[in-house]
């Protein structure tokens, strides 16, 4: 599902240029689960938004699916965003003007793949049922990201990419959502690349990957 | 400790240096618009002291001849034998310039220049003392800065013969007169004493006008005021955290406060100072058709020029801090009630709405029902402005509830996620938009207000002008020798000869212009009464009744029927005619009853009504056989150009202000958006990163502005066009005398809005295209929570 082949990038950073990225491949395939780990700053959020169509490669080949990302201009990679990949981040990012209701079904509706009966079901599993008419500054930090998972879900991406989706809850916090997200992921049979820092999150994954220093280790 | 508090709160400036720039834009715009009007009404009112001091006006008693023609040299003699201490004045026009003739030996002290004295060593050549830049052929002149705009002061002698006056204009009554003195009837027949009323006449004729001009000065800096208020939210509440570990480190809440409180009267002095320069450029601008205006429509002389008064320059710093601190004063306030461990966050100005929002709905409601009780005892200026204030603030603090209202509908209507999420985030971005959209709602309704008003009155005027100046040609003649010869010139050669002669006197106590037409169907066809009696012109030329306008109806509280007390005549009011553009009340009686009354009086003026193919011949046979000078004769399409013109001239100044406040308001649009966009983009990149290109939202953001702008707009016209009611039928009222219908014009609405939808695209452009520009590494630090 995910092909990545020398992958290289680079900020300008205070005048400076930082190699973030030195020549990163990797595979995942449909269905699988990938943790990526490693130190603040080895590169694993730079990774995971070339992968997404956020960011431009500098070099090698981002293929997800049949699809070179590296090759696609700006209305490509909104469109693979939209379409193909699922984005869950750190910050949840959920829309604040929509209800809750309206923010599970928000990326669906774009892609065109609403099912109501299905973001029922989300909502159901991620247990805020009773919350759907509430806007995200109500809900609980636990309960926001809870919400993006369900977001991202709806849409039924190939590849769901999250960016240390726990980063802001709790440790008990973060393994109930990290179970409920590998659940409904297993369900849809997307591929999972997430980052994080936590050992114990990873080792809940089929496999786990080490970035150092924009390398593998 | 208090400098480091300082430095630090500084520092926040450093960095957000375009909510710097906007703040003092915002103050400095809104300081300069009211000390332009300032500095245009006190060279006026300098003007017109000076005008007074010059002539004497509202100081000295007058003598003045009831018939309007000058007094006799005999006349003024015989005066001053019997022990009447008086001192005669000759006055009049030469080439544009107000000419006054004094005489020095019996001039009171004070009066004209100091150079002109009975103690000063008068010059041996003929010489005139001018004000700036006015020079008389012929004369030597001498430049006196204390003379009033536009004038030349001299000997009597000298005036008398460069005007080739026949009399004199008036005689100044001392002060100071001996205890005996016969009566002034007893003495010269025909001339009355005018008392003087305090104050410069054209002062209080002006006052209106002057009055209308601060509305405006106020209007452009209350929505000035906007602007800071917003810029000033913006920064305290970005400032939260900073406060919260200020305190957490020691600094004193009230230390913090003060520090605020210096800072933002530093930074409303600072804008008042750019505010007061930028001011003075406009009224210079402004002040040359100013200076026109109240010379055609009061006859006052006003300076072309600008000079830096204290007056205006130390009101503008002075509103300058008042309108700072008032516009800071809420978030000082909410400051001193932060508690020490509130969200070190900042929150969003969307997210502080709701409770603030129900306060200013009824606050609006509040100010609205205050309007409506005013809309009904509304009588006079002050009444007349506090409903307009009360009306426009009303609907300023309701249109958020309004806009809110429309915005829903919005989204219960949308089809599609992306648009549902536009009405709902157009919501949310509501109230950090809803003091700009305030500002342009003012400044819309303003110029619809406005617009509706000076259109309304241009359609009644010109109309007006048709039914007026009915007579194909206008002749004057030089003296009244002159006038007969003239009379028996045109007999014969015309259809009729309609002699247009005026007395000043008081009817009912009022000042008033006295007519005797003569009965002519003239007057009977074109004049076109607000009310009147069956056969009134009948009843008036059998000197029964008489007709008044409407100035001296309302102003006379005069109804049909009531009774006018003339000298001589008391007679009931039978008709009461528009009279617009005239700022004094005026009564026609007939002709026979005129002339018992007046037998002396002799028209210099006459309506000469001729076929209209014959005009040019009469034209040409008055100037080259009859022997009149070209000036003297002047035809109706001459008259109407000239009378139109001073309208145009009149409401110029208007139509600038007009514009100028809504740039102002466009202006607020475009630095609110731009403060916004910072806020913008954590709430911009989640859409981005879900699948909606830049280009998209760029579209997006910018169709957001040009929808509210039209909001806006949907709610300014029912306000523009009370406002305009409330124009013509109160303010004008009591600021002129006279009513006007009210007309629509939705050709210049739709101009109006196509223009406000174009600047709010055009102000949208700019923070849009910053947003599309945002380099990627920014957005994504949206989802890295560096931000």
């Amino acid at each position: 599902m995910l092909k990545i082949r020398d992958l290289q990038k680079s900020y300008v950073s205070a005048g400076q240029t930082v190699q973030v990225l030195k020549g990163v491949s990797l595979d995942l395939a449909g269905a699988e689960t990938l943790a990526l780990t490693g130190e603040s700053g080895s590169g694993k959020s730079t990774l995971l938004h070339l992968a997404a169509g956020l960011d431009v490669v500098d070099a090698g080949d981002v293929f997800v699916g049949e699809t070179n990302v590296g090759k696609l201009n700006e209305a490509g990679r909104a469109h693979l965003r939209r379409d193909v990949v699922g984005v869950i981040f750190q910050q949840f990012n959920l829309i604040p003007s929509l209800t809750v209701e309206a923010n599970i079904a928000f990326h669906a509706r774009l892609a065109g793949k609403y099912d109501a009966d299905w973001c029922k079901r989300l909502a159901d599993r991620i247990g805020l049922t009773e919350q759907l008419g509430k806007y995200p500054e109500q809900l609980s930090g636990g309960q926001q990201q809870r919400v993006a998972i369900a977001r991202t879900l709806a849409a039924k991406p190939a590849l769901v990419l999250a960016d240390e989706p726990t980063g802001n809850l709790d440790e008990e916090t973060a393994a109930q959502v990290i179970a409920l997200m590998l659940e409904l992921v297993s369900e849809t049979g997307a591929a999972l690349l997430m980052v994080t820092h936590s050992s114990a999150l990873a080792a809940m994954l089929d496999r786990r990957l080490h970035l150092r220093a924009g390398q593998v280790a | 400790m208090r400098r480091q508090a300082l430095i630090a709160l500084l520092s926040y400036w450093r960095r957000n240096w375009l909510q710097f720039f906007t703040l003092l834009a915002g103050l400095a715009l809104a300081t300069a618009l009211w000390s332009g009007v300032q500095a245009i009404n006190a060279e006026a009112r300098a003007s017109y002291d000076a005008a007074a001091a010059t002539l004497g006006e509202g100081q000295y008693t007058q003598i003045t001849a009831n018939n309007g023609l000058p007094i006799a040299v005999e006349d003024y003699v015989a005066l001053r034998r019997v022990g009447w201490l008086v001192s005669p004045v000759v006055e009049g026009r030469l080439d544009g310039v107000r000419l006054i003739g004094v005489e020095p030996l019996t001039a009171p002290q004070g009066i004209g220049t100091t150079a002109l004295s009975i103690e000063a060593e008068l010059p041996s050549e003929p010489t005139l003392w001018v004000s700036s830049g006015v020079s008389v052929d012929g004369v030597t002149t001498v430049e006196t800065p204390e003379l009033a705009p536009n004038t030349a002061i001299g000997d009597i002698g000298l005036v008398s013969d460069l005007l080739g006056a026949q009399g004199i204009s008036r005689l100044l009554v001392l002060s100071d007169q001996p205890v005996r003195q016969p009566p002034l009837e007893s003495v010269v027949q025909g001339l009355n004493v005018q008392t003087p009323q305090g104050g410069s006449d054209i002062g209080r004729l002006t006052d209106s006008f002057h009055l209308n001009l601060t509305a405006f000065g106020f209007l452009s800096f209350v929505v000035g005021i906007f602007i800071v208020n917003g810029a000033v939210g913006l920064a305290f509440e970005q400032r939260r955290p900073l406060v919260r570990t200020l305190r957490a480190l020691g600094v004193p809440l009230r230390t913090v406060i003060a520090i605020m409180a210096a800072e933002m009267a530093v930074l409303s002095l600072l804008g008042g100072v750019i505010g007061v320069v930028i001011g003075y450029f406009i009224a210079a601008a402004l002040l040359p058709d100013v200076a026109a205006t109240l010379q055609g429509l009061y006859g006052a002389d006003v300076g072309g020029t600008l000079a830096i008064r204290p007056v205006w320059w130390l009101s503008g710093l002075g509103i300058a801090l008042l309108g700072g601190m008032a516009a800071s004063a809420s978030a000082l306030w909410k400051l001193s009630r932060m508690p020490l461990l509130a969200g070190a966050q900042p929150r969003a100005w969307s997210m502080q709405a709701g409770r603030g929002r129900v306060i200013q709905t009824i606050a609006g409601l509040f100010m609205l029902a205050a309007a409506g009780i005013f809309a009904l005892i509304a009588d006079g200026l002050v009444t007349g402005f506090a409903l307009l204030g009360t009306l426009l603030l009303g609907a300023a603090l309701l249109l958020p509830m309004v806009l809110n209202a429309a915005l829903a509908l919005g989204q219960r209507l949308a089809k599609g996620p992306v648009w549902e999420w536009f009405w709902a985030d157009t919501r949310q971005q509501l109230p950090g938009l809803s003091l700009a959209l305030a500002a342009l709602l003012l400044a819309m309704a303003a110029n619809i207000g406005v617009s509706t008003m000076v259109s309304s009155f241009r359609q009644t005027f010109v109309g007006f002008l048709d039914q007026r100046l009915a007579a194909e040609l206008y002749v004057t003649a030089r003296d009244e020798e002159d006038a007969v010869a003239l009379e028996q010139f045109l007999a014969g050669k015309v259809e009729s000869v309609l002699p247009i002669e005026q007395i000043d006197v008081e009817a009912n106590g009022l000042p008033a212009e006295l007519y005797g037409p003569i009965d002519d169907r003239t007057y009977r066809d074109n004049w076109r009464f607000l009310s009147q009696v069956p056969q009134m012109w009948d009843i008036v030329q059998a000197g029964e009744g008489v007709a008044i306008n409407e100035q001296l109806s309302y102003r006379g509280d005069l109804q049909l029927g009531d009774m006018l007390e003339l000298p001589g005549i008391t007679l009931p009011v039978v008709g009461i005619y528009g009279d617009y553009g005239n700022p004094i009340g005026q009564v026609i009686i007939g002709r026979e009853v005129f002339k018992e009354l007046y037998p002396d009086s002799q028209a210099l003026r006459y309506g000469v009504r001729v076929l209209p193919e014959d005009v040019a011949a009469l034209t040409d046979q008055l100037v080259s056989e009859y022997g009149l000078p070209e000036a003297n004769v002047i035809n109706q399409a001459g008259i109407k150009a000239y009378s139109l013109d001073i309208f145009e001239r009149t409401f110029t100044v208007t139509g600038a202000l007009n514009w100028l406040t809504l740039g102002v308001a466009g202006f607020a649009i475009l630095m609110s958006l731009l403060t916004l966009s910072g806020m913008r983009i954590p709430q911009l990149a989640p859409l981005w990163a879900l699948g909606l290109t830049r280009g998209r939202l760029e579209r997006l953001e910018i169709l957001r502005t040009v929808m509210l702008t039209a909001w806006t707009f949907v709610f300014a016209l029912p306000l523009g066009l009370a406002l305009a009611w409330v124009l013509l039928a109160v303010v004008n009222v009591a600021a002129f005398g006279w009513r006007l219908p009210m007309f629509v014009f939705p050709t210049s609405y739709v101009f109006l809005l196509v223009q406000a939808l174009i600047a709010a695209g055009a102000a949208a452009l700019w923070p849009a295209l910053k947003l599309g520009r945002t380099p990627t590494s920014h957005l994504l630090k949206v989802f890295a929570n560096e931000r």
